[in-house]
């Protein structure tokens, strides 16, 4: 195993350096020189000459992205234009609250979508199956910052039920924490919970339709166990994969929940970082989110062979 | 060499019709393809419709409830939502289209290169590929218009440079299927060059899937590009599109709900309408259920 992981990421690395420079051009499509913004009014060709050395422009490219590289490396992703904090520090404050977001949007989709699924192959072919995929196509086409916006009018504005913004950590006061997080939570799972549902539904029908399933109704055991310890079981395998790559998806869907509900995460700090122009984060955030992404996916291959005995041997 | 081509049977026309007969019997398809079409039209219909200017206002009709002179309602400047959500249409269904379009324009040479040569090309195209799809697609379209300006080009840009390497993977995975099979070895065998194996042996035969997931990403894009103009990325005021008039209505939801609930529902109706298309052409594309 610990030879499998290395390996895994040992591949990772030019996918990373890939990534570092995709990243690193993307300051380059700036419109405008940033210099000679940074130098003013007067444009005092010493100050700009200072200015360019001191940021270490007149460097050839491949040279500064090199020194640009180094400094991701050792953790140095520049400064915040705004806040004047380094970047890796502000990301890692907004992160926790980000997290707390996706893993009630992971419970709302995973309490949704699996059930549902699970329901709609056990049902294949009737009108509950294709309820459930209506539903489910319908979690899908609708713009989750859309319906944010109408539960907040509805719950929050009509009924007055839950709050409509804010945000307080679970650690200070976990009964609001959760309070403001529940619609939030639930908008950002319910996308997911398509997903979820129609995976669940294609992994349960192969299951359902095996060998084995069958020798487990003949020997006379209930529909029940026959469908969770027997299928459910087998049928989790692709299930927990997607939930790895739903990761991005989680990451990308908070960015507009969090601005609906002006929640001071990861997906906030984004929106801010781009519409100061605060370039340097902008940049942090596509690494991080990147580099979380494969992390996330390395993980789903691990829990995928731990849980299937099969593949355990072969490694 | 013509003469020896036409000897090479293409297996294409005959499922073509086949799938179409197929589509036909998918009700959910057909009622996508309906709704595609409705707004299609509606957004090519916009100038000559007998609607207001959409970009009009009118200081006497400010934020007014649907009525028999405003069917859907005004907005915050006493603009006619109606028109704006059908010149809305046009930016909608265009930067939807157009940044698939790019999107297929570059994915899909990357991926009969990289599927038909193999080897370091193969490698190379792979990576890279990789990578960009470690990146979330909104995330990184927001990152590339943030970069690029704020601009409805801009944000078709940023979608279909993001949406690209969806492509590049499908193509190279359903090329590396199809390049072993008789009709291209014999394409080889009678010396035509890769450009031709290319064009008119494996991409008339790997189409079909790439077709379908066009049509779904179309729908992704529409919601990614209401996305970038909700944020203030894509469409810039006053022209409408409908993410941004969703930008405007959050600031008067209490006051003027209908400013919030029109465009939603439009967005709504049209991504679901390219899924349901999208389902359909799958399931009549599909070989394996023939």
């Amino acid at each position: 195993m610990p030879v499998y992981i290395g390996k895994r990421l040992l591949v990772a690395i030019p996918t990373l350096l890939i990534i570092s420079i995709f990243v690193f051009s993307l300051q380059k499509l700036l419109p405008g020189d940033p210099i000679l913004a940074m130098a003013g009014e007067e444009r005092d060709p010493a100050t700009i000459e200072f200015l360019r050395e001191k940021y270490r422009l007149n460097d050839p490219m491949p040279i500064q992205y090199i020194n640009w590289l180094g400094g991701v490396v050792t953790g140095d992703f520049g400064i915040s234009l705004r806040t004047n904090q380094p970047v890796l520090e502000l990301i890692g404050q907004k992160l926790p609250v980000t997290i707390q977001l996706a893993v009630m949007a992971m419970f709302f989709a995973m309490i949704i979508g699996i059930p549902i699924g699970i329901l709609a192959a056990v049902k294949k072919n009737t009108w509950i199956d294709y309820t459930a995929n209506i539903i489910a196509l319908s979690g899908l086409s609708i713009p989750n910052f859309w319906l944010g916006i109408m539960l907040i009018l509805l719950v929050s504005v009509q009924l007055g039920w839950l709050p409509a913004s804010g945000y307080e950590s679970i650690f200070v006061d976990p009964v609001r924490s959760i309070e403001t997080m529940i619609m939030p939570a639930f908008v950002l799972g319910n996308a997911l919970a398509a997903t979820l549902m129609r995976h669940t539904r294609s992994a349960m029908v192969a299951v359902l339709s095996s060998d084995y399933i069958r020798t487990a109704r003949a020997k006379g055991l209930s529909p029940w166990e026959v469908v969770m310890s027997h299928s459910f079981r087998n049928a989790l395998l692709p299930v927990i994969t997607l939930l790895a790559l739903l990761f991005g998806e989680l990451l990308a869907g908070a960015v507009l929940t969090e601005q609906i509900f002006t929640i001071p995460g990861f997906g906030k700090m984004t929106v801010d970082a781009v519409f100061t122009r605060d370039y340097a984060v902008v940049q942090g955030i596509v690494l991080c989110t990147a580099v979380g992404f494969i992390l996330m996916n390395l993980l789903a291959d691990i829990a995928y062979v731990l849980l299937n005995p099969r593949l355990r041997a072969t490694i | 060499m013509t003469a020896l081509n036409s000897t090479i049977p293409v297996p294409v026309k005959r499922q073509e019709s086949r799938a179409w007969k197929k589509m036909k019997r998918n009700k959910s398809a057909l009622v996508g393809l309906v709704v595609v079409l409705f707004f299609t039209i509606l957004a090519a219909a916009a100038p000559i419709l007998p609607i207001p200017d959409p970009v009009a206002t009118s200081w006497g009709a400010i934020r007014k409830a649907p009525s028999a002179a405003h069917w859907l309602g005004t907005d915050d400047l006493g603009r006619d939502i109606l028109s704006r959500m059908i010149w809305g249409a046009q930016a909608s269904l265009m930067a939807g289209v157009i940044s698939v379009l790019i999107a297929v324009v570059i994915g899909v040479p990357f991926g009969l290169i990289s599927g038909y040569f193999g080897g370091w090309v193969d490698m190379v195209i792979s990576r890279v590929t990789e990578a960009l799809l470690a990146m979330p697609f909104l995330i990184m379209a927001i990152a590339l218009a943030a970069f690029l300006g704020p601009s409805l080009t801009n944000a078709m840009i940023a979608i279909g440079l993001s949406a690209m390497p969806i492509f590049v993977r499908l193509t190279r995975g359903q090329v590396l299927a199809v390049k072993t099979e008789d009709y291209v070895e014999g394409a080889r065998s009678i010396g035509l060059n890769h450009v031709d194996i290319m064009t008119r042996y494996i991409l008339p035969n790997v189409f079909a899937p790439i077709i379908v997931q066009a049509t779904l990403t179309v729908a992704t894009a529409i919601i990614a590009e209401a996305s970038l103009s909700f944020l203030g990325l894509g469409q810039q005021a006053p022209a409408p599109s409908w993410g941004s008039m969703l930008n405007t209505a959050k600031n008067f939801l209490s006051q003027a709900p209908w400013m919030t609930l029109w465009p939603g529902i439009a967005i709504f109706l049209v991504v679901i309408g390219f899924n349901l298309l999208g389902d359909g052409l799958r399931d009549a594309l599909d070989p394996r259920e023939n």
